[in-house]
Parts: structure tokens; sequence; C-alpha cells
């Protein structure tokens, strides 16, 4: 009894010891993708290219839009310079191979979330939380009177045929027991003129997509999109379940562009905030936020101050969300779901703890 | 006869069209409807293009559109390099036409040359005024184009001076040209490096076109040889590669070659991705190539290289100097045909996320400032596409004629 219990406790004494070998070397964070993207000195991030507001290539040859501001915030975080970044762009059945075969660090490219990409036995993906709520909408012109989609029961409604939308439409419609006539058409350009020409009263389509059309349209202000959502489409950056440490670090600085926000940090005010909470003992959250108490950053193998250098990089998600798709920019599209979560939308951020 | 033809074809040209035109009630009526009817089309499309187009689009993204990414503070390189070009355009334009290879109008300015020189000078002029590029561009595009018209001239001029030892070397200032502008492109040598993935627009999908055409070309020929060969290792070999690559659309060989060679090589050891692309595209065309080289080699008839063969030749040099001068002659209009339906195939490559000019066209359409400018943009693509094709046409056409033992420049040679 006396030998076992001495066996015991030098198999546990052993065993604490290698924990805290374990702990002591290489920060205790094992990411092969982050230790790659450090060598390399620039993080290669999938985006689409072509999406207005999304990603696109500006006039200087700069990459802009939601998506590249992801990339950009997590460069700064990894690499402390939100310059640091490859962009790379994919097509949409290109972007799971990229990214499962390494071409790709990090996948910022409007890719909804669903069980199947999720899963493991499916594109075996690891989501970073939601940029942007989309889902189908329907749009029709302010001339007609319609405020729901009840009332447009009866009428003609565009649809691109072969996709999910037209049947997302059939779905609600059926729910709804309200009768419509579906004007079909191949591609989303003859949808949209078959719209314009009057020959339907609304057009259904991702709600970010509509807008974006509807800034090519003679008189944009003439046109309403209708609140109600035909479908849900969180819009997710994503990376490869194989490296754990490396989707928590992107899971985490998408996070942390959402609270920012919470908080009333932004790109222009965060150093007068970061001097605040290093003069106030006080402010215990905004300390263990920016990385001054606490060591939040080396947890996830990220600078203490990853925080700050994202939101410098590139404003919190509100500022993010202003600039390239919302109501000061020429896609004018309402925050919606995307509010925060105490004016009723979905952003939310767990507690940086 | 040279003279007066012109004046004959004047006097008839109504008379003809009278006659084609308006021969009879049904082509008379047929006529009108159709003119009418191209007549609308054509100020319909020249009301949207004077008052409803919005030009900015082009002006603003022109940096991009011939560039792409391209490093701003690199982009003296490729300025040194259009200059190059000229010069070597000029040089090249003026030896070939001050001087045919046989006879012909000896004059320093034939009168095709001036409708080309006046064509340049307008389109050099105007152009960048049109899009609005800042002056410092603008004065450099003006000085390119005085150093073309110079290179022609001096070349029409003193051209004579070189002895023709000399001159026959000239064309091989293009291969060094091409090996100068890549070393200007990419870097190296003391330059710079400018990685692949920041090429663009006009630059990459020339630089993709001219990299196929000059490869595949010496890899067809190779593979036509190999299928006609009667090794059978090397037969099977050829005929292998070829109905692969025929069987296979290009889509899915730039698909395989952007994503599958990431899982088969160990990771930083697969080339780049334009490069990737460059070499699928390459062995793509090398396949059809081969096709039309083989339907060249089966025309020339079999006694040539026997009576060759008879003579002593050994069979690399009958192929070199009898059988392949024949084959490529006749393959030469549908190699070229290959070739411009090679540098069309390039708008692939947006399509696997390189932005080359249709890549490029797309990301602009997608920024919010040009957002539904469609119409303009894919219109100057066309033009952009359908000069560049109709410039590797005429060039065929020129060099088919210089090779064609029958027409009248080589007879009187």
């Amino acid at each position: 009894m006396f030998l076992l219990r001495q066996v015991l406790f030098a198999g546990s004494l052993l065993g604490s010891l290698a924990l805290i070998g374990c702990a002591g070397d290489g920060d205790g964070i094992q990411s092969q993708k982050m230790a790659a993207i450090k060598a390399r000195g620039s993080l290669i991030c999938g985006v689409d290219g072509k999406i207005p507001g999304f990603s696109f290539v500006s006039s200087d040859g700069s990459y802009s839009g939601l998506d590249v501001d992801i990339c950009k915030a997590t460069a700064a975080a990894v690499l402390s310079d939100p310059a640091k970044v490859t962009y790379r762009d994919l097509s949409s059945t290109e972007r799971f191979a990229a990214l499962s075969s390494g071409e790709v660090d990090l996948l910022s490219r409007n890719t909804t979330m669903t069980l199947s990409r999720d899963a493991a036995g499916g594109n075996a993906l690891a989501f970073a939380p939601t940029t942007f709520f989309d889902g189908q909408a329907v749009m029709v012109p302010a001339s007609s009177g319609i405020q729901s989609l009840k009332q447009v029961a009866g009428k003609p409604i565009c649809v691109e045929t072969g996709t999910s939308t037209e049947l997302n439409l059939a779905d609600r419609m059926r729910e709804l027991s309200a009768a419509y006539t579906p004007l079909k058409f191949q591609s989303g350009d003859q949808t949209f003129a078959a719209y314009l020409q009057g020959r339907c009263v609304a057009v259904t389509s991702d709600r970010s997509q509509l807008a974006a059309k509807r800034t090519g349209f003679p008189n944009p202000a003439e046109h309403l999109l209708l609140p109600d959502m035909l479908s849900k489409e969180p819009l997710n950056p994503a990376t490869i379940n194989a490296d754990p440490a490396w989707a928590d670090a992107v899971r985490w600085v998408v996070y942390s562009l959402i609270q920012a926000e919470e908080l009333g940090v932004t790109a222009a005010n965060i150093d007068a905030k970061v001097a605040d909470a290093k003069a106030n003992k006080n402010l215990a959250q905004l300390r263990r936020f920016f990385g001054v108490d606490g060591d939040l950053g080396k947890q996830l193998g990220l600078p203490a101050d990853f925080v700050v250098r994202s939101v410098k990089a590139v404003g919190n998600y509100g500022e993010v969300f202003e600039r390239n798709v919302g109501t000061g920019s020429p896609l004018k599209l309402e925050r919606g779901f995307n509010q925060q979560w105490r004016q009723g939308g979905l952003m939310y951020s767990p507690p940086f703890l | 006869m040279a003279s007066t033809a012109p004046l004959v074809v004047q006097a008839s040209l109504l008379r003809r069209l009278q006659k084609e035109l308006f021969g009879s009630r049904v082509d008379g009526l047929l006529s009108i409807a159709l003119l009418a009817a191209l007549l609308a089309a054509g100020l319909g499309f020249f009301r949207w293009a004077l008052f409803q187009a919005q030009w900015a689009v082009l002006g603003a993204n022109s940096t991009l559109f011939a560039v792409g990414r391209y490093p701003v503070e690199q982009q003296w390189r490729l300025w040194l390099l259009i200059g190059l070009l000229a010069l070597a355009t000029g040089l090249s334009w003026g030896l070939l036409r001050a001087f045919p290879g046989s006879g012909g109008v000896r004059a320093l300015w034939p009168r095709n040359d001036h409708w080309a020189a006046a064509i340049l000078a307008v389109l050099a002029l105007w152009l960048p005024m049109a899009l609005h590029l800042t002056p410092a561009i603008k004065v450099r595009w003006w000085g390119i184009f005085a150093l073309l018209l110079l290179a022609r001239w001096a070349a029409g001029r003193y051209g004579k001076a070189i002895p023709q030892t000399y001159r026959r070397l000239f064309p091989l200032l293009w291969p060094l040209l091409y090996l100068v502008g890549m070393v200007l492109i990419s870097g190296g040598l003391g330059l710079v490096q400018v990685p692949p993935s920041e090429w663009g627009g006009l630059l990459l999908t020339v630089l993709m076109a001219t990299f196929a055409i000059l490869l595949c070309f010496p890899l067809g020929v190779l593979l036509a040889l190999g299928r006609r060969s009667e090794l059978p290792l090397l037969r099977w070999g050829s005929v292998i590669y070829i109905e692969f690559i025929r069987g296979a659309p290009l889509i899915t060989l730039l698909f395989l070659g952007q994503n599958i060679l990431g899982f088969l090589l160990p990771g930083g050891f697969s080339p780049d991705r334009v490069w990737r692309a460059a070499w699928v595209l390459t062995f793509f065309a090398a396949a059809y190539v081969a096709e039309a080289v083989r339907s060249g080699l089966v025309a020339v008839p079999a006694g040539q290289l026997e009576a060759a063969r008879s003579l002593g030749l050994p069979m690399p040099l009958a192929l070199v100097h009898v059988v392949l001068p024949q084959a490529l002659r006749v393959a030469l209009p549908a190699t070229v045909g290959q070739f411009i339906s090679l540098l069309q195939d390039t708008t692939l490559l947006s399509l696997v996320g390189l932005l080359d000019l249709l890549g490029t066209a797309r990301t602009v359409m997608a920024n919010p400032m040009f957002l539904g400018k469609n119409a303009e943009v894919y219109l100057v693509l066309a033009i952009l596409f359908w000069s560049c094709c109709v410039a590797l046409g005429l060039g065929s056409r020129g060099l088919e004629t210089r090779l064609n033992p029958h027409s009248p420049s080589a007879q009187k040679a």
C-alpha cells in the first residue's frame, strides 16, 4: 500500500513536471500556421476580389472591402503590420481546396457557415465569428407602396433559376400561403434587367447583392429592400480544422473588433483609451482588453496588445461596416442584424477574460 | 497596271454596289431594311457612347488595366521596356518597309505607312487626353510615340549604310528584348524582385500569351514529329499526351494546376501560381499546335523525305532542311489560328483568380465607386482583344505571303 502510494506520488509529480516543461517551451502555443506566417513575414489571405463592398482592387491597386479588412486586422495582430498581407483571389469553386491545400492561411471570402462545411467529415473548416449576417431579401420599387413580402402575393417576382434563391422564395411564399408568379432567368444580369423593365414588381437575391446592384440603377433611391429575410446567410472567415490554435487566434481577432465597438473604442480614440487604461487601475475590463493586465494575447500566441494593433489598423467592427457597406458607402446597407446586441442586432462578443 | 488600278476600282465601285445591293426589287428592299437597321444600331450606339456612357471608370483605373498591382515605385522599369519596344518596333518597321526583302517599292514612306503613322499619331495624341491621364504620363506617351517614328525614319533613311550581314542579324533583337523585358518585369540582376502575384492587367495577359505562344510552338513541332515517329515509345507517348490534353477542357487543366499541385508537391516547392498557369497554357496549346503541324507534315509528299535521305542527309537534317520548311508553311494558318485562340484563352485566368485583363475588369466593376459600368469596361476590353487578334492575324498573313513560293514578291527573288 505504501509502495503504491509512493509510486502514485512520484507519478503525479512527474506528470506535473512534464506539464510545467510543456508550458515553458514555445509559450505553450503550437500552431504550425502561425509559425509559418511569422517565418514568411506575410499572411496569405483568400478573398473573392470581385464582390462590391466586400473585396475588390481599388484604383490605386490596393485591396479594399469588409472581407479585406478582416485580413488586415489579422495581419496587424500577428505581424503587427496590416500591409503584410498577400491577397489571393479565389473563385467559389476553388476556395475550399485552396484552404485545405494550405495555399491560403485564412479564407475571408463571403463564405456562408453551414454544418457540412464546418464538420470534420465535411469540408473540415474552422469558422471564425460571423462578420456579416446576409440573407435573401426582396427589392421593390418605392412607388409600388409594397411594405412586406405578403403584399407581393399574386404579383410576378423576378428570380434567378437553378439557385437556392429560387427554392427559398418558393418555400417562404408557401409558408405565407401566398400565390405568386415567378419569372425565372438564367443569369443575375437578366434578372435585374427584367426587373428594371418593369416585367415584375419585385426581385429577390442576397441582401448585399441587391444593395450592390441597386447602386447601378438609374435611380437607386426609388428602390426599397423589404425587411423580410428569406434565408440565413451568415458570412464567416474560415481556417482549417487541423490547426485549432490558429483558428482561435483568428476567432478572437474578429471578436476584438466587435468588442471594441461595444466598448466605444475606435481607430481615432484608441490611443487615448489605452493611455486612460494605463493610468487608471480601476478600468479593469479595458486593461485586460488592451493587454495592459493579464496575458490574454499570450494565451492565443499573439502579442499582448493584439487588440490595439487590430483596431488601429481597421477600426472597430462598426467602422469597418460603415466604411465598406454601410449607409455612408455607395452600397447604403442598414446595419440590421449586424447591429451590436445592445441595439438589437446579433453582433455579440464573448467576454475578454 | 499598278497606277491605274485604283482609278478603275473607284469608278466601278458605285456601279458594283448598285448591282449587288439594288439588283432587283427584293434586293433593294432587303438592302434598305438592313441599312436602316444598321443605321439605327449605329446611332443608338453613338448616342450611348457620347451621352450616356461614363468613361471616367477607364481613366481612373488606367494603371490597373495596364499593369495591375505592379508597385508604383518600380513602374519606371515598365516605361523603359515600352520605350525599348517602341525603338525596336520603329527600327523593324523601317527596315522591313523601306527595304522589302526582294525588290518592291523602295520608297522611304510607302503610302500605307502614311496611314499607319497618321492613325498612330491620332491614337497617341488623343488617347492620353481622352483618359485624362496625368501630365507626366501624357508626356511619356508622346515621347514614346516620337521615339517610334524617329526610329522608323532613321532605319528607313540610314538603314542602307548597314552592311547586309549585320542587317540579317537584326531580327535577333527581338528574342534578346524579350529576355531583357522579363528581367525588367520580374527583377533580378540588381533590380528589386516584383513577385508575379503583383503583375496584372494587359501586362499579365500579353506576358502569358507571348510566353505560351513562344514555347508551345517548338513543343508542338516536337510532339508532331513524335507522333509520326516509328519508335513506339515516342509515338505512343506523343499520342497519349496529345489526346489527353485535347480531351480535357482548358479550365479543368487550369484548376488542376492551381489547386492540385499544392497537394502533390511539398509546400514551397511548387512554382508561383502565375507560372503554373503559364505552363498549363503552354502545354495545352502545344497539343493543338502539334496537330496543326502534323497536318502540315502529312501534306508533304513522302518522296521529299526519301529524296533527301537518298542524297545522304541524316534524318534530323532531312527533317530540318527539307520536310519541316514545307510542312510549317502549310500549317501556318492553322497554327496562327491556335495562337489567336490562345490569346483569348488567357481570359480564363480570371476564373482561377489571376488578375489578367478580364480579372482586372471584374474587380474594377466591383469597386463601389464604379458599380454598373459594365458596358463601358467590356466594350473597351473587346476593342483591346480585337486589336491584338487582328494584329496577330495580319502578321501571319504577311508571313504567309513572304513564305509562299508562288507569291509575286517571292517569285521576283
